[in-house]
């Protein structure tokens, strides 16, 4: 199968990569690129432990052709972390609340926890709960994702703009 | 273990790690994205598998073409059921039933929609999806046995022809005088419960990837592996000695809950791998893993019949179990057995008559399920409680309280053997009641019923067996003489003073590593973020077996308590040797060992450690250099084979809930909504507050899915109807309401600190709490369900259209 080549931005960094067309997102993004912090749950759009930020907004990484990210910006879980490689304030705060357990869900749960503070650093618990709406936990019972993601709000308007 | 640690237990002791708010260690690589489970493991040269399932519940395998899918550019291999019998084994069932072969593939005759029939390795998944299309299999379909009861009556439609009969397990059991007990008893009642059939679903489907090395004669395999016993199966069924295959037990398994078996998968993967001479590795697809996948649980039906006297205290239990095991009965048939172990729940009563029968049916299998059969049993006793307070008219509550155990009748032994270890059960029922603020509960459904709404409120006040030696395979199979489950580890002081334990299983996070390390920095007072753990390999392990049975705070805690135990006596002999004092005159602090009576004679640990790995005339005569210690830990307060009467004790701990959830049913849909939930949680010692707070409400929103959505269907035809996350519901985060949570603390006088289990004791009460509560929202209608998953198009029926 003929082969493509797009270049696209991965956690603020320039990737050019040639791939059938086939291949999907979430694929490349663990196989080629081997960010394997995006996971593989369900493959059809449900479990969201795939979730990854493009242009800035949610989405399923298993829905998407690699093809189709060319020309955009990607962010995935790797993505979150402080330049040196540390936590960052929501990465911390799902420490600091034990917002996980196995961890398979979490870099989905962060994903969409990020996209929901990066607009409203003062989210209600119906915002939060739409927000991790698509995301499935099977430890948890997501209680303690949501106080997770309260006390990184808490702590993203205690640090102030 | 020395008595010094042992009169430790939980209460009345100054703690300064266990039962501390401390962030749990694994979270750490979980959140940066970089733990690493088996799909994220790239060996070079890595080939990929896939399965070609089959379309039929019940065909016959006339052929297979597999030319055209062989001869696709960048396929390796194609291999059939009936090529790979030819060199391995059937793998092993947990009951003797030789006529019963159970391969990786089918061989000849497909026994469930979703078999695997055929695997294809290629360069990429992509590539070997492509050639199974191209594998050409000739079917002559037949007619399958669906029904769990059917099957257990019929002679012609047999699952597996060979073992003349459908039932794989048939068991009486009688503990008490039940004759008497129901003569005597005011009245009596029977009730029909199914539990259906759903299970975990973990997130992470099943992967394993293996590699043989021809120069070591290792098979090395990584999995999402939680099973004991997994590398005696997979040598077993391929033929090798134990020794030949390394499981690398650092692989982080993402989610399992008891699920994750994956022994057809990694016996195939093994397999391959040797053949090749290449690594392969096999990730189930979601399709692949629900149909399958060999990852379905319980699906029972319970007759009970309960005698009781007219103040509602429940004499004796007849109870009739049949569980639909599936195709192929791996260890599911044990399921039924395990509830032997609490087969009252949390209640006096006197006597038992207990038939369990496991039948085959052409399903896919069932493996262990969070509670390994509790959860359903639990489920009956509640419904069964609740039958018994209506039948009489009197509150459920009450009923409840005047059956409950008292707290000073601990250690209490049940009809079938088990000595509860303690409980204080009345006062975390009271503390349940008080967070669910319960008289309010009680004006607010009582508001909403008189606005027109169906409300309810559900009680449940479950058990939860905890670290159990096994013994009851011996109670279905009396050849099987297995009386321990022992668990241990190993404990390192390097030269420098800093502390290594290593535990011998996988971690799919119960926060295993920061329970160990959180146990050897308390009984060696240094702080557990300067130990380290790691997960040894199947071939450097202690013995130990796996985290299942919410055992691995009683197991791995007492194995770590014990390690610790020996690592301070040998500090302490270097110590006495060196300082020329008794051991008695000497203290251990934080390492430091100095003399009570003269606190400027010490030994400090930087000495203690020196002495140990480069001073040898400084060591004790006789001692061995170096600075470590090993434990494996029995299951405390067990080891015996039942006694004449079946009786016997399995599990040691018993950790104790009560759940208070409140529902409101839409009339027009039957959409039920959990509004509420209040549970009271006791597993004595909590060793780390968040790990256990999670896997409480993680398991009880677990068991709201399998009380309201979760089901694994199938149709007249076999055919599976829930192979996606579109048709097998799972609760999102909009299901599970805001769950308000309290501990007590009874500490287990049989473990180290006086911890008990706690992986599985939200889901092993849930499920009956919301089913109560149902009941109670549909009681003013007359109306009620006995039957899981209790799905709004059901409730719908029974609202609109009535009984039947």
């Amino acid at each position: 199968m003929s082969k493509r080549e797009i270049s696209l931005s991965i956690n603020g960094k320039a990737h050019t990569a040639a791939m059938e067309p086939r291949l999907s997102l979430l694929d490349f993004l663990r196989d080629e690129v081997g960010l394997t912090g995006t996971h593989v749950g369900c493959e059809h759009g449900v479990c969201g432990a795939c979730s990854i930020l493009f242009d800035g907004a949610p989405i399923r990484a298993c829905l998407m052709l690699a093809v189709q990210a060319d020309g955009h910006a990607i962010t995935t879980v790797e993505g979150l972390c402080n330049e040196d490689g540390s936590a960052g304030t929501l990465q911390d705060a799902f420490q600091d609340a034990h917002g996980m357990q196995c961890g398979y869900c979490t870099p989905g749960m962060l994903i969409s926890a990020q996209a929901l503070l990066a607009h409203n650093s003062d989210p209600s618990l119906a915002e939060i709960k739409d927000a991790i709406g698509g995301n499935l936990c099977r430890c948890t019972g997501y209680v303690q994702i949501i106080e997770a993601i309260q006390l990184a709000a808490r702590r993203l308007r205690e640090a102030g703009p | 273990m020395t008595a010094a640690t042992l009169d430790a237990g939980g209460a009345g002791r100054n703690l300064h790690y266990v039962a501390q708010k401390r962030r749990v260690r694994e979270d750490r690589r979980f959140v940066a994205g970089t733990g690493k489970f088996v799909q994220d493991i790239a060996l070079p040269d890595t080939k990929h598998a896939a399965v070609l399932p089959s379309p039929y519940s019940r065909a016959r395998i006339l052929s297979i073409d597999s030319t055209a899918a062989a001869a696709l550019d960048g396929v390796h291999m194609v291999l059939t059921g009936q090529q790979m019998a030819e060199d391995c084994n059937p793998i092993r069932l947990g009951l003797k039933l030789p006529d019963i072969k159970w391969y990786p593939l089918a061989v000849d005759m497909t026994r469930y929609a979703g078999e695997w029939v055929a695997i294809v390795v290629a360069d990429n998944a992509y590539i070997a999806e492509d050639a199974l299309e191209l594998i050409q299999v000739d079917y002559e379909p037949l007619a399958p046995v669906i029904d769990p009861e059917q099957a257990f009556d019929e002679t012609d439609l047999l699952v597996h022809p060979d073992h003349g009969s459908n039932v794989l397990y048939h068991g009486n059991f009688l503990w008490g005088d039940v004759v008497g007990d129901f003569a005597a008893a005011d009245d009596s009642l029977t009730l029909r419960t199914r539990w259906g059939r759903s299970s975990t679903v973990p997130i992470e489907t099943f992967g394993a990837l293996a590699r043989w090395d021809e120069g070591t004669e290792i098979l090395d395999i990584w999995a999402s592996i939680q099973m004991p016993n997994f590398v005696e199966l997979l040598a077993t069924t391929l033929g090798y000695p134990l020794n030949n295959i390394r499981l690398h037990q650092d692989v982080d398994v993402g989610g399992s809950y008891g699920v994750k078996r994956g022994i057809k998968q990694s016996v195939l993967v093994g397999y391959l791998s040797r053949k090749l001479k290449r690594p392969v590795r096999l990730i189930e697809d979601r399709l692949v893993n629900m149909a399958g996948g060999d990852a379905h649980g319980p699906d029972r039906i319970f007759d009970t019949e309960a005698a009781f006297s007219r103040d509602g205290v429940i004499k004796s239990l007849k109870i009739r179990a049949l569980d639909d095991a599936g195709a192929y009965p791996g260890r599911a048939p044990f399921q039924l057995a395990k509830p032997i172990s609490a087969i009252v729940g949390p209640y006096t009563i006197n006597s038992v008559k207990y038939e369990a029968i496991s039948v085959a049916t052409n399903k896919t299998g069932q493996v262990p399920v969070r509670g390994f059969g509790q959860a359903p049993t639990n489920y009956m006793i509640e419904m069964t409680v609740d039958a018994v307070a209506r039948h009489l008219g009197l509150d459920r509550l009450e009923v409840r309280r005047r059956n409950l155990i008292p707290s000073d009748a601990f250690p209490y032994q049940i009809p079938s053997g088990s000595s509860y270890d303690s409980g204080d059960y009345q006062v975390v029922l009271q503390k349940g009641l008080d967070l669910a603020r319960y008289d309010e509960l009680l004006q607010r459904r009582d508001s909403a019923r008189a606005e027109g709404r169906l409300a309810g409120i559900g009680i449940a006040t479950c058990l939860e067996p905890g670290g159990g030696n096994n013994i009851f395979e011996y109670l279905m199979d009396p050849t099987a003489e297995i009386t321990t489950f022992m668990e241990a580890c190993e404990v390192k002081v390097d030269p420098q003073g800093k502390i290594t334990g290593m535990m011998g299983t996988t971690t799919s996070g119960q926060g295993h590593e920061t329970l160990f390390a959180t146990i050897l920095g308390e009984e060696l007072q240094i702080d557990p973020d300067e130990i380290r753990i790691v997960h040894a390999d199947s071939l450097t392990a202690l013995p130990t077996r796996s985290p299942v049975a919410s055992r691995m705070a009683i197991m791995l805690g007492g194995a770590a308590t014990g390690a610790a135990a020996k690592i301070k006596d040998r500090a302490m002999a270097i110590a006495a040797f060196n300082l020329e004092r008794p051991v008695e005159d000497l203290e251990y602090a934080g390492g430091t060992i100095s003399d009570r009576n003269d606190a400027s004679r010490k030994l400090t640990w930087a000495e203690i450690c020196f002495i140990a790995y480069r001073a040898y005339h400084k060591l004790p005569p006789g001692m061995e250099p170096g600075f470590h210690a090993q434990h494996v830990f029995q299951v405390p307060g067990g080891g015996q084979l039942p006694d004449a009467q079946n009786r016997v004790q399995i599990y040691p701990c018993f950790s104790f809930q009560a759940h208070i959830p409140y529902v409101e049913i839409d009339p027009g849909t039957g959409k039920v909504s959990v509004l509420d939930y209040a549970i009271a949680h006791d597993c004595g010692t909590v060793i780390n507050p968040d790990i256990v707070r999670g896997m409480v409400i993680g398991g009880l929103a677990h068991g709201i899915g399998a009380a309201l959505y979760e089901q694994f269907a199938y149709d007249e035809e076999g055919q599976f109807l829930s192979a996606s996350f579109a048709d097998y519901l799972m609760p999102s985060v909009h299901e599970i309401p805001d769950v308000k949570d309290v501990e007590h603390c009874t500490p287990s006088p049989l473990t180290s600190h006086g911890q008990k289990g706690s992986g599985e004791g939200g889901y092993l009460g849930a499920p009956a709490a919301i089913a109560s509560a149902v009941n109670d929202a549909l009681q003013p209608m007359g109306l009620s369900l006995s039957e899981l998953p209790m799905r709004m198009h059901k409730i719908e029926a029974l609202i609109n259209d009535g009984p039947g």
